[in-house]
């Protein structure tokens, strides 16, 4: 019987055929290399940018008569313009992704809304820049502010956070949905006490997906919120919110771009880097909070 | 006048084009086990699940006739839905109980009822895994996540989440189906003890079940309650020859 035994060799065989041996050669060598990719860029980004960042750059603002620079309105701006967007956009898209998933009866008009947020989740921020400032700018009456700026940004992320929250709302099994109402239970004590509480991881992939896009955003701030960087805040929040200004990323490219300062610019790269390695340990923080109770 | 705990009248149930049950009167004793039979699709979950309403948010779900609880219609206008689920409670094929600790799971219903008191909670919540013959397994975890419990220890919990709302009748759809034949023993031993105090409603597949625990036996088929009565009658001396075809295994 000789087939039998060519297929006993080949069960005890050590060696790994070649076509495997060098697929996983491939793809650690991929793997590798993006893992490297990002680590390089890191380390250069901060490498580079490190030396820039000293007290007085964190904590001033720019001076254009003394030529010296600093960052502190640009650093409050982008903290105030990630924490107020969030503040409206995050119960809008999840109380939306509520309405569509458990209460809304007409299923093409929720294919519909969905189809619209992927679309509008993929498209060009300048866009949302534009109708910001066509919008809230000039309709509104809110002018080039950061206002206007919270405002665009969480027109912007609300379609990123329907949708995670969405998807994740619709990962909680049918079981759990049943099982509440053999209970009795009412609708929004089933939301309250299972479906969110389930559903809180995939909404916290959604906010910082939304953050790291906020952070991130420069053209449609520029458009609506400005560009200074020379006022250190002060007054109220809300006189601070409805003066322009300038987030980091915005200041980052002005710097880079207009003024060809790169050690400027890598320094805000190196700050906005740890700025947004920090809300994401907050973010997950708060999430781990949450969901012990 | 018929003085069974709960019974139906000439019920109808269409899903949409789908004429699911075909007026069914039958009644459902309390301190007894009915059991509902029939292949796949013979609307005997379906029937089940009218009991307490739980057909209600099916899309193009249509009902007629009536299913009444103490003399009182199910389906009138002015009943409170959560009311008849706490009375009618039920449990379900594969077990579910919820991502949150054992306590938390049978302290579930009687929360959703307004209860808060933590002396009164942890009194019913001891009651029922009792009652639900889990506590020993439990009473020491009682913290833990339900979901590390094995498959049949989770539907006993289930069993006591249903039981802590103190209701009057117990639905059971296919409860043992996902068990192995120990843990499906007992759930069966569970339900012979339960209905000392419960009417029990146990829809199955598997016939010897419905020998073993069942006073009452249903047979479904097409939609049609075909013949209803005594289990030892309806396994010994079918009145129907589709009934004896199923019960011998002709088909099904």
């Amino acid at each position: 019987m000789p087939e039998l035994s060519v297929s006993i060799s080949s069960i005890t065989a050590k060696k790994r055929r070649p076509q495997e041996a060098l697929l996983y050669g491939f793809i650690y060598l991929l793997s590798g290399g993006a893992a490297a990719l990002v680590v390089c860029l890191i380390v250069y980004v901060l490498a580079k940018g490190l030396p820039a960042v000293s007290f007085a750059f964190l904590s001033s603002a720019e001076n254009p008569i003394l030529e010296t620079v600093g960052i502190f309105p640009s650093i409050v701006n982008t903290l105030y313009i990630v924490f107020f967007s969030l503040l409206v956009s995050v119960p809008l898209g999840v109380g939306g992704a509520i309405y569509l998933n458990e209460y809304a009866k007409n299923r093409r008009l929720v294919r519909l809304i969905e189809f619209a947020a992927e679309t509008l989740s993929g498209i060009p921020s300048i866009l949302y820049g534009v109708f910001g400032y066509v919008f809230f700018c000039v309709l509104l009456k809110l002018q080039v502010s950061l206002i206007a700026g919270v405002l665009t940004l969480a027109v912007m992320v609300l379609p990123i956070l329907l949708r995670t929250a969405q998807e994740a709302l619709k990962a909680v099994p049918e079981s759990y949905r049943e099982g509440s109402r053999g209970l009795g239970a009412a609708k929004w004590y089933l939301i309250r006490t299972i479906l969110l509480p389930c559903a809180l991881k995939g909404i916290l992939t959604g906010i910082l997906l939304s953050v790291g896009r906020m952070v991130g955003e420069s053209a449609a701030l520029l458009l609506v919120a400005g560009g200074s960087a020379m006022y250190m805040p002060q007054g109220s929040v809300f006189a601070q919110l409805s003066r322009s200004g300038s987030t980091l990323s915005v200041a980052l490219y002005r710097y880079a771009a207009s003024r060809g300062d790169n050690d400027t610019a890598f320094g805000i790269a190196a700050v906005l880097l740890l700025i947004v390695v920090l809300l994401n340990l907050l973010t997950r923080f708060f999430a781990g909070r949450l969901e012990k109770k | 006048m018929n003085q069974a705990k709960l019974y139906t009248k000439d019920l109808h149930l269409h899903y949409g084009e789908i004429h699911a049950l075909k007026g069914v009167s039958m009644e459902f004793p309390a301190r007894f086990v009915t059991a509902l039979i029939g292949p796949s699709g013979c609307g005997k979950s379906t029937c089940l699940k009218t009991l307490n309403r739980m057909n209600d948010t099916v899309p193009g779900v249509k009902i007629t006739g009536k299913v009444l609880l103490d003399g009182e219609d199910v389906y009138a206008k002015n009943v409170d839905v959560p009311t008849l689920r706490k009375k009618i409670g039920m449990v379900f094929q594969s077990p579910n109980p919820f991502p949150m600790s054992v306590y938390d799971n049978v302290a579930y219903g009687p929360r959703v009822h307004g209860l808060k008191n933590r002396l009164a909670l942890d009194e019913i919540v001891e009651e029922s895994l009792k009652a639900a013959a889990i506590w020993e397994e439990v009473k020491d975890r009682l913290k833990k996540p339900a979901l590390r419990l094995s498959g049949g220890q989770q539907q006993r919990l289930c069993i006591a989440r249903a039981l802590a709302t103190k209701p009057e009748i117990l639905l059971m759809d296919e409860p043992t189906s996902a068990l192995d034949p120990i843990s499906t023993a007992k759930i069966e031993e569970l339900a012979v003890e339960l209905k000392k105090e419960y009417g029990i409603v146990i829809v199955t597949h598997n016939m010897q079940q419905a020998a073993r625990i069942s006073d009452y036996t249903a047979f479904f088929l097409l939609g049609n309650l075909v013949e209803h009565g005594p289990t030892s009658d309806i396994f010994s001396n079918p009145k129907e020859k589709r009934t004896e075809d199923y019960i011998s295994g002709r088909f099904g």
